[in-house]
């Protein structure tokens, strides 16, 4: 099962290699990772989605994250309410006769067009990643170049930071 | 008070108490070498950094305290590297200051760089580069705090050239304020409770103890527990000593080469509490028989160690001296006598095993056996020795017949099984503990991976008494190429014209051949109790073997027994 785990770690270089050097290490599968600043200077947040056979080996990955010095807190977002999303560009083959058929399929996604030329157009889409993964089964058709996807970002629904929880 | 980054070390070694540090000098830390030489602090020259740094390994596992160890960029920390990953699986509480080129070269392949932060990161507990000179001193705090609390560990603080010449205003911080890093020391009491519902319950209770005492100086308190209790109790590798092996109670180790007593109570327990210990695979065999008739309590420091391996009904997460007071406070709401009376078919029935399958050997034989030389070893000693031991048959051998009474008396890579371990780390512990008779027992292959330290050992004139069991090959290996691979020795025998003995007149070291049966005492004796270092090449037989022996992937009561 695939879990999403919030990792706040201090704002410090390596700390990135450190974790997911851990994480591969031990042998745990990491589906995306990413990072980024904080609301503070000093922090910065980790989103990995990691995918556990069972509760036990989602709990070594927890504790084995918690020893690194540098890893404020962990919190397991899996089940919490939550808004979670993944970004994604899409370079996909756009001729002047489907053009228009793409700027459709692109606006029920509520995808933005942020590039066209004579044979492309860039779709930019956020959501969640089976929303994605959907539109680009769609653009399959015309023919995509490239895509490139920031993979998974959450934050909890409510009052409460992620970091009071 | 003002001072260059290389003096604030040492200052900052001075307020830590560290009375000595392993070392090895080159270029990027000639300043600091600087600053030693003019404060005049204890510094031990080993001849090979490997050597430093098992030396500061054995020195920490000898007396409790932090191993300090220092060396040069490049080649010099890369050297290190076999001693960081001996010292992070066993835990040893180690801090270790590696020379970095200066801060302007970083990263741009110069001369003797090694980025050592990112190769060390997975065996270390922490490590830093320091960038800025101002951070120092409280790196330096920090290091040692974290090598030393909850589960200790090696930390590497990497300081570029230019920094240990670099100014600043020297200021030792009084705390560490580390906010991802808390280390538990007191556990929870709730489940004191539960563990004692259980044993009240358990017919066949064992306790399964492990390094995780020695580390926390708790032997003492689980002697009264199982005093209190009469619970029958097992050790790994790692726990023996804790708790005397002439003690009723106490059946040895268990695991691949465990007790014929410790592994079949170990498959029929119906309640096993383990210590202090992390089920490694050579202790636990197959998995999924290991102790499957029985609860599991896990008592550990590190959260995750639980359900690493084996997976626990009752967790007891704390420092050991925390939980295991509480534990012995909470066993008293019922009488000794009781708790005793409950248990003690359960004991008969292992001393039953005890005495029908103890750890023999064959008596008929004028070859020198290395079991009863270590009974001998013991006996000259009287089980008072800090034994040293390296890696392979030695180990072994030492393990099952030196008659461990004391905690810390036995020094070993248990988790790493490193070779060339057991010669520096004796010379650390001797330098540690100058009042103990140091032991090392290893075997000729281990001798030979860092024998040059017998020339330090010489020139500190270090009393370190050493024993090679000399089978001419690489025992252990042989023992499972002849078990395992039909025999095909492959790249295992060492038969060689080189002689020991006189390797070690020419390194400094007075030494003997022990090659005559009637001759075992006198000689142990005389190396024994000569003042200073002495070598004793012992010629054991090509062909003897280590048992009992659980092949594997076989289960614990799956024993090839011998004798
Ligand atoms: C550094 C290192 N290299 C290789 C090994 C694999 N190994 C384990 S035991 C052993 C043989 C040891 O031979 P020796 O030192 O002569 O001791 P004996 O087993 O004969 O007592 C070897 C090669 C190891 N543990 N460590």
């Amino acid at each position: 099962m695939k879990h999403t785990l919030v990792v706040l770690v201090e704002n410090k270089p390596g700390v990135l290699t450190h974790v997911s050097g851990l994480i591969s290490r031990r042998n745990f599968n990491i589906e995306s990772i990413n990072a980024g600043y904080t609301e503070e200077a000093d922090m910065s947040r980790i989103t990995i989605e990691v995918d556990a056979d069972d509760e036990y080996e989602l709990e070594q990955v927890v504790n084995q994250l918690s020893k690194l010095i540098d890893v404020i807190k962990i919190i397991d977002l899996t089940g919490k309410d939550r808004v979670h999303r993944d970004l994604a560009l899409i370079k996909v083959k756009a001729s002047p006769e489907n053009r228009a058929e793409i700027v459709n399929l692109a606006e029920i996604f509520r995808a933005h067009i942020v590039d066209v030329n004579k044979e492309t157009m860039i779709i930019e889409l956020t959501g969640e990643d089976v929303k994605i993964d959907a539109i680009c089964e769609l653009l399959d058709d015309y023919g995509i170049i490239e895509i490139v996807r920031t993979g998974k970002i959450a934050i909890c629904r409510g009052p409460k930071a992620a970091k009071d929880l | 008070m003002k001072m260059t980054g290389a003096q604030a070390i040492i200052e900052c070694l001075k307020k830590e108490d560290v009375q000595v540090v392993f070392g090895y000098p080159g270029g990027s830390v000639l300043t600091l070498y600087d600053a030693l030489y003019m404060s005049g602090f204890p510094h031990v020259l080993p001849r090979h950094e490997q050597g430093a740094i098992h030396a500061a390994d054995g020195y920490a596992r000898a007396t409790g305290k932090v191993g300090v160890c220092m060396a040069t960029s490049g080649p010099g920390a890369t050297n290190l590297i076999t001693g960081i990953a001996t010292a992070y699986m066993d835990s040893i509480p180690l801090v270790l200051i590696t020379g970095q080129v200066a801060v302007s070269f970083l990263g741009r392949d110069s001369f003797q760089e090694a980025d050592i932060r990112g190769i060390t990161t997975p065996i270390t507990k922490h490590n830093y580069l320091v960038r800025d000179v101002r951070d120092l001193p409280k790196i330096v705090k920090e290091a040692f705090y974290i090598a030393r609390t909850g589960r200790p560990g090696p930390v590497l603080i990497d300081i570029p050239k230019n920094i240990f010449a670099e100014e600043i205003d020297f200021e030792y911080p009084a705390e560490v304020n580390l906010r991802g890093y808390t280390p538990i020391c007191e556990g929870d009491s709730q489940t004191m409770n539960a563990v004692f519902d259980e044993l009240k319950f358990a017919k066949k209770p064992l306790f399964f103890i492990g390094g995780g005492l020695n580390l926390s100086d708790t032997s003492e308190i689980m002697q009264k527990i199982i005093a209190y209790t009469g619970v029958p109790t097992v050790s790994s590798l790692m726990g023996l000593g804790c708790i005397s092996s002439d003690d009723p109670h106490f059946f040895g180790m268990i695991g691949m080469h465990g007790t014929y007593a410790g592994n079949m109570s170990t498959t029929e327990t119906d309640l096993l509490i383990g210590i202090g210990v992390r089920f490694d695979d050579r202790v636990t065999g197959r998995l999924d028989q290991f102790a499957s008739n029985a609860k599991i309590v896990h008592f550990d420091i590190d959260p995750a160690e639980i359900n690493k391996n084996v997976r626990a009904n009752i967790r007891v997460i704390g420092d050991l001296r925390w939980t295991l007071e509480k534990f012995y406070q909470k066993l008293q709401e019922k009488p000794a006598k009781e708790w005793q009376d409950q248990f003690k078919p359960w004991l008969e029935k292992l001393s039953g095993w005890k005495k029908e399958k103890p750890l023999t050997y064959k008596k008929d034989t004028d070859e020198i056996l290395p079991q009863p030389v270590i009974e001998k070893i013991c006996e000259i000693t009287e089980g008072n020795a800090v034994i040293v031991t390296d890696v392979g048959q030695n180990q072994m051998w030492t393990a099952q017949f030196y008659g461990f009474k004391h905690p810390r008396s036995l020094l070993t890579s248990g988790g790493l099984g490193t070779m060339g371990y057991g010669l520096p780390a004796s010379m650390g512990a001797q330098v540690g503990k100058p009042n103990k008779k140091v032991i090392c027992i290893c075997g000729d292959g281990g001798f030979m991976m860092n024998c040059q330290e017998l020339m330090t050992i010489a020139d500190l004139n270090l009393p370190v008494k050493v024993m090679i069991l000399n089978n001419q090959s690489l025992g252990m290996v042989a023992q499972w190429q002849r078990e395992f691979y039909n025999s095909h020795y492959a790249h295992s025998c060492m038969r060689t014209k080189a002689d020991f003995v006189e390797i070690a007149r020419a390194m400094g070291v007075p030494a003997v051949r022990l090659d005559k049966k009637e001759e075992i005492e006198a000689v142990l004796k005389k190396a024994i109790f000569s003042e200073g270092p002495f070598l004793v090449d012992i010629r054991i037989p090509e062909e003897e073997d280590v048992l009992p022996m659980v092949p594997t992937g076989a289960g614990l009561n799956q024993m090839i027994l011998g004798g």
